[in-house]
């Protein structure tokens, strides 16, 4: 195998920040070099994100492509690095995503260009980073170099409040991961290591547990962002850049889901028990509350942004609703199916709330403007790009037979082995997804054309419609065969059920 | 036999899949021709291979093919698949689909040929198509929800088709969010039936749930519901919502914004249809529950009812026959309310016919007066448009139950059935479908005489141009007229009757009404001579008369009723208010809600109050102690001076002894 012989994650993790920096070294008055020279680039890392799938071992739920190197030796802090069946996915949706960002940002951007190309390249390589650190201080130093180039991005290229914005997205991320790192240095104090996996397998009491859950709660719950720690989002989207808001959205909320499943839910899974009902509880007002106040936004990407929050409910849901749902079946069936469920949602957003934030992108370039108001009627100049936009703003409202329908429809499945009354009230995103999402359609797409600025559109081009199938191909092939993922996530599914249905209590 | 029939059942879901694709995303380049040659084509091929599986399972005995094509998903030792189920219903269903289907396909030729979004309507009809039959022939509820979901996408594209009008975007929004309420209670069932049954395949539900008779759920309080009501009525609001029954019905008039040929397809003749058919389909589980039976007979028959009669005081030819459609599915729903399944399939196959006749018949008139709907500016058209006429009075017959029409035995079959039925509610449910012949036949005769006959009100600009519709228009009017007029007599006896349905419908003996009609059934012509006798078709002939006194003698004696009968009239003029309550209490409420969350929730509360709040008090504290950075060193000096007292005597304990030590205090 030559992913046996490469270290395939160092690659993914390197190539892109390397790249970045020969980006920016090509500099901003060589447009056309910039361009080829990031898409090369971001096309390597995905070539080398699918040697990785194609290495990858899926009939193990074990971790892979494993490398482990001595860093800081005085604290037991090593380069410790590798995949499995959950954070495999979100990599390759990292290393696709990029490609997308780069191509939107084609003809788009004129200032700076080197320099936002090189922020995305190295932003790539952070976040992949994440994804497959399994030493603590290693995910620690990621996770929080990750904000750099996302608040550069804001910070230089967003809109008119974009300072307001960029210092409440970094206070407020910032906030949460500092109480992370306080549990970190917590269990590196009765370990003696910072291995993740050596976390997973402390015994802890229960009070302990709770502690540690809330300090990680605090972190994650900011990053997916669950109410009511969200408000920084609609913000920080509105502010973005496209590019900005796609890797926003597609990606960086994944990284407080993915926090809940390599820490809480195995390092404290007495406390995710006894906390479960909270976790669900907001959960479910993310889902519904959310999906009320979506309904009203009348700036487009503030209603994605909302709709986005709506849909991470869905997330917390499936991973935390599986301790009811074993207790209620006295089986891990449902449970499974539950977490599964959640993943599914994580990458299925990351495609469809990626395609809508590019859709307000491509009529943002012409109009200069998110508010709902001042379009209308934009289905009469530009008809492909309202065929587009109606696959995804369906997609959005969890049509089957596309990839948003897949998490929902799972995780209202499994939430009725737990109780009735979460899949009734998760179930309300089939009326109020379609009523939020929909409505935005009407008044945006539909009807006769709105005024003079709506009648000069022009419809997409060559680029434009070349991004958007890239990013429909995922939504309509995970909706109507989601099996190649599940394939993936399955024997790392089983496994880290196993892990935190256990208690770490009978030791004590 | 199994192969042949999965390789046919794939041809007719693949080819009107394929022309859907090619019209869609090659429109410009197939051109308008080629648009709708490449659809034609492809439907004509799904028909001829339904036509092949409907002979094999029909004629020649074929085994139910019930088949898994591939694996969707699978997780948790729950596996997920699509698949087909094909037996005598799914194949009479999918023969009429795809006919009809067809049929509109031709017509749409004509009646869409002005219109510059020829290819992309050619597209969204066959795609219909694909998604009508992949809801059909399904063999698992994942692909049930696939179609289910599929076919409404389609209806509110098509519904919105002019997408330029304001009407028709508020109505395509309208019909998918009130489908969606359905959808919501047909997703709790579905999760309810994984839960209970660990499956979603047909056959290993239906071969659970006899167990689960005993087994309650509770929801509200201490109130303990049994599961299978639970899990039937859950699944029938999804079906309220499709197939337009009372609450749920709001959407399908204001549906007729559509171009009339999907009004003819999706919104008579087959996705409405698809509750009814879910409900069959579902017979081995809506038998176990009386409570949901009973729940249904009501439903239906007050829909069959109330809504016939709001189609009396519609003026616009479209309203009439949606409002006449609203009618008919809740014939069907009493049907099934009485357990007697196929008597609502035949009905429901029927209805396809002669209703799809009928709006496109409507159709033909439409394009004649140059999208003209008023019927108060039609009037005597028959002279000019002859084909049209008869083919709309057959229609028409048909609807009304005329003896030896189609709709005469399936509609005669339902009234029987509910006479017989012993469940509670219903002798309501008799009185309704009762009431119903006559305000059908009032309604149906009144479209006829304002539009054919009357008084001849269309105005001289467009009586200039008036022809008869063109071939394309007319050859499926006549085609449709021959089912419409003819099935009924050959269909009855082996339907209803003879065991057509044995190996897809399951009725509880208790329930078995048409077994009890069977036994008194001797042969097609007894059942017309019985008809003659039964009040349902002395109700028709007395709502001919009234509709021919009303509007062919009397003409003027419509309006002086609508004014002397005031309030009632109004009350039927707003439909009874469902609309405006529907605006004012959900739609209003919900964006008050929204925006009552946002604004006090997320801004005021938590951005202003914590977010920022605390941001302010940082600023403001901050504020306060940055006056302690004077610049003197005094200042910094006599501060150090304290804080170091302070810290020592925080730090050193035991102060008392250190004192002593240096001779400062007596030690103790």
């Amino acid at each position: 195998m030559i992913s046996s012989q490469l270290p395939l994650l160092s690659l993914l993790i390197w190539t892109p920040i390397l790249g970045g920096v020969w980006v920016l070294i090509a500099g901003d008055n060589k447009p056309q070099t910039v361009r080829y020279l990031a898409l090369f680039v971001s096309l390597l890392v995905f070539a080398l994100a699918t040697l990785l799938y194609l290495g990858f071992d899926s009939s193990r739920g074990n971790m892979q492509f494993v490398e482990f190197g001595r860093w800081i030796e005085a604290f037991n802090i090593n380069y410790h690095l590798g995949v499995d069946g959950i954070a495999l996915p979100l990599i390759l949706l990292t290393a696709f995503t990029t490609i997308l960002v780069v191509l939107a940002s084609w003809e788009v951007i004129e200032r700076r260009l080197s320099q936002y190309m090189a922020a995305f390249l190295v932003l790539e390589g952070l976040m992949i980073g994440v994804f497959s650190a399994l030493d603590a201080v290693l995910f620690y130093v990621f996770w929080e170099a990750m904000l750099i180039p996302m608040f550069l991005i804001i910070g230089i290229w967003g809109g008119p409040r974009r300072v307001y914005a960029t210092i409440k997205f970094f206070l407020y991320t910032f906030f949460g991961s500092v109480f992370m790192l306080v549990a970190f240095l917590y269990l590196y104090g009765q370990t003696g290591t910072f291995a993740i996996q050596a976390f997973h397998e402390l015994a802890l009491p229960l009070d302990v547990q709770k502690l540690i859950f809330i300090a990680f709660l605090l972190a994650f719950a900011v990053k997916i962002p669950m109410w009511p720690v969200h408000t920084w989002l609609p913000d920080a989207h509105v502010e973005a850049p496209t590019g900005g808001s796609v890797i926003l959205a597609a990606i960086m909320l994944k990284m407080g889901g993915y926090g809940f499943l390599r820490f809480s839910l195995p390092i404290t899974p007495d406390a995710s028990m006894a906390l479960d009902g909270l976790m669900i509880a907001l959960s479910l007002i993310a889902v519904v509350y959310i999906g009320f106040v979506a309904l009203v936004q009348q700036d487009m990407k503030k209603l994605i942004a909302y709709s986005s929050i709506a849909h991470m409910g869905f997330v917390t849901l499936g991973f935390f609703v599986i301790y009811a749902i074993v207790q209620n079946t006295g089986s891990t069936s449902g449970a499974t199916l539950a977490l599964g469920g959640a993943m599914v949602q994580m990458i299925s957003h990351g495609f469809i709330s990626g395609a809508l934030f590019l859709c307000v992108g491509v009529l943002y370039d012409r109009m200069h403007s998110r508010e709902i108001g001042d379009y209308g009627g934009v289905a009469n100049p530009m008809p492909q790009f309202a065929a587009f936009m109606m696959l995804f703003a369906m997609a959005n409202a969890g049509l089957p037979g596309t990839s948003g329908f897949v998490g929902e429809f799972m995780v209202i499945l499994a939430s009725f082995q737990a109780s009735f009354w979460i899949a009734f009230l998760a179930a309300t995103t089939l009326i109020l997804g379609a009523a939020y999402t929909l409505w935005m359609y009407k008044r945006v797409i539909f009807g006769d054309i709105a005024n003079s600025s709506v009648a000069a559109l022009k419809d997409i081009s060559p680029r434009e419609k070349l991004i958007l199938i890239l990013v429909a191909v995922p939504v309509l092939l995970f909706g109507l065969w989601p099996q190649p993922l599940f394939e993936i996530m399955n024997p790392t599914l089983e496994v880290l059920l196993d892990t935190v249905t256990r208690s770490k209590l009978g030791g004590i | 036999m199994a192969d042949y029939l999965t390789t046919l059942c794939l041809i007719v879901v693949l080819a009107p899949l394929t022309g859907s694709m090619l019209a869609g995303l090659f429109g410009s380049a197939l051109g308008r021709a080629g648009a709708h040659w490449v659809t034609i084509i492809g439907v004509a091929i799904a028909t001829l291979a339904s036509a092949l599986v409907f002979k094999a399972q029909v004629f020649d005995g074929a085994a139910v093919l019930n088949v898994n094509l591939y694996e969707w998903a699978a997780l948790g030792g729950i596996s997920f698949n699509i698949g087909f189920l094909v037996d005598s219903l799914t194949a009479t269903m999918m023969l009429v689909v795809t006919f009809v289907s067809w049929m509109i396909h031709v017509y749409t030729i004509g009646y869409m040929h002005d219109d510059p979004g020829y290819q992309r309507f050619f597209s969204y009809i066959s795609l219909f198509t694909f998604a009508m039959l992949m809801l059909i022939m399904a063999n698992n509820f994942l692909q049930l929800f696939f179609g289910w979901e599929a076919v409404g996408l389609v209806s509110y594209l098509l519904i919105g088709f002019w997408f330029k009008r304001e009407s028709a975007i508020f109505a395509n929004m309208k019909a998918f969010l009130v489908n969606r309420v359905g959808d919501f209670g047909f997703l709790i069932g579905i999760a309810a039936i994984l839960f209970y049954t660990g499956s979603l395949n047909y056959t290993t539900v239906f071969a659970v749930v006899p167990s689960l008779t005993g087994t309650t759920i509770n929801v509200f309080g201490n109130a303990d519901w049994s599961v299978l009501s639970f899990i039937c009525i859950a699944l029938f609001i999804g079906a309220m919502g499709k197939s337009a029954q009372v609450p749920l019905h709001v959407w399908l008039p204001d549906s007729m914004e559509g171009p009339t040929p999907i009004s003819a397809l999706i919104h008579a003749a087959t996705m409405v249809t698809a509750g009814i058919f879910m409900v069959a389909r579902m017979s081995p589980l809506f038998e176990l529950s009386e409570a949901a039976l009973t729940f249904i007979l009501v439903i239906g028959a007050t829909t069959a009812l109330f809504m016939g009669l709001l189609g009396v005081v519609q003026h616009d030819i479209k309203r009439v026959i949606a409002y006449s459609t609203l009618s008919q599915l809740g014939y069907m729903t009493v049907a099934l309310g009485a357990s007697a399944y196929s008597a609502a399939i035949f009905h429901l196959v029927t209805h396809a016919f002669f209703k799809a006749l009928l709006f496109l018949g409507a159709g033909s008139v439409i394009i004649a007066l140059h999208h003209e709907q008023d019927m108060r500016r039609m009037g005597r058209l028959s002279r000019f448009m002859p084909f049209t006429w008869l083919t709309m009075l057959a229609g028409t017959l048909a609807l009304v139950g005329f003896p030896g029409t189609s709709g005469f035995f399936s509609k005669d079959a339902i009234i029987e059935a509910v006479h017989l039925s012993e469940l509670p509610g219903a002798g309501y449910a008799y009185f309704c479908v009762l009431a119903g012949v006559f305000i059908t036949s009032l309604y149906s005769f009144r479209l006829l005489f304002l539009v054919f006959h009357g008084r001849d009100n269309v105005d001289s600009h467009a009586k200039g141009h008036l022809f008869e519709s063109p071939p394309v228009v007319v050859l499926p009017l006549l085609i449709l007229a021959v089912p419409s007029l003819l099935l009924g007599l050959v269909a009855i006896g082996p339907l209803l009757f003879g065991g057509y349905f044995a190996d897809a419908i399951h009725v509880a003996p208790a329930h078995d009404v048409l077994a009890r009609l069977g036994e008194d059934y001797h042969g097609v012509l007894g059942f017309m001579l019985h008809g003659l006798m039964t009040p349902p078709l002395w109700l028709a002939v007395a709502g001919f008369i009234v509709a021919w006194y009303c509007y062919q003698l009397r003409p003027e004696l419509p309006g002086r009723i609508a004014a002397a009968s005031g309030g009632l009239y109004r009350l039927l003029l707003n439909k009874y208010g469902f609309d405006d309550f529907n605006q004012a209490v959900f739609a209003r409420g919900a964006r008050g809600l929204g925006g009552l969350l946002w604004r006090i929730g997320d801004v005021r509360l938590i951005d202003g109050l914590i977010v920022n709040g605390s941001a302010n008090s940082v600023r403001r504290f901050s504020g306060l102690i940055r006056h302690a950075q004077s610049g003197f060193l005094y200042h910094y000096a006599f501060a150090m001076i304290v804080g170091l007292v302070l810290l020592l005597a925080l730090f050193v304990q035991d102060w008392p002894a250190l004192l002593a030590q240096y001779g400062l205090m007596q030690p103790r």
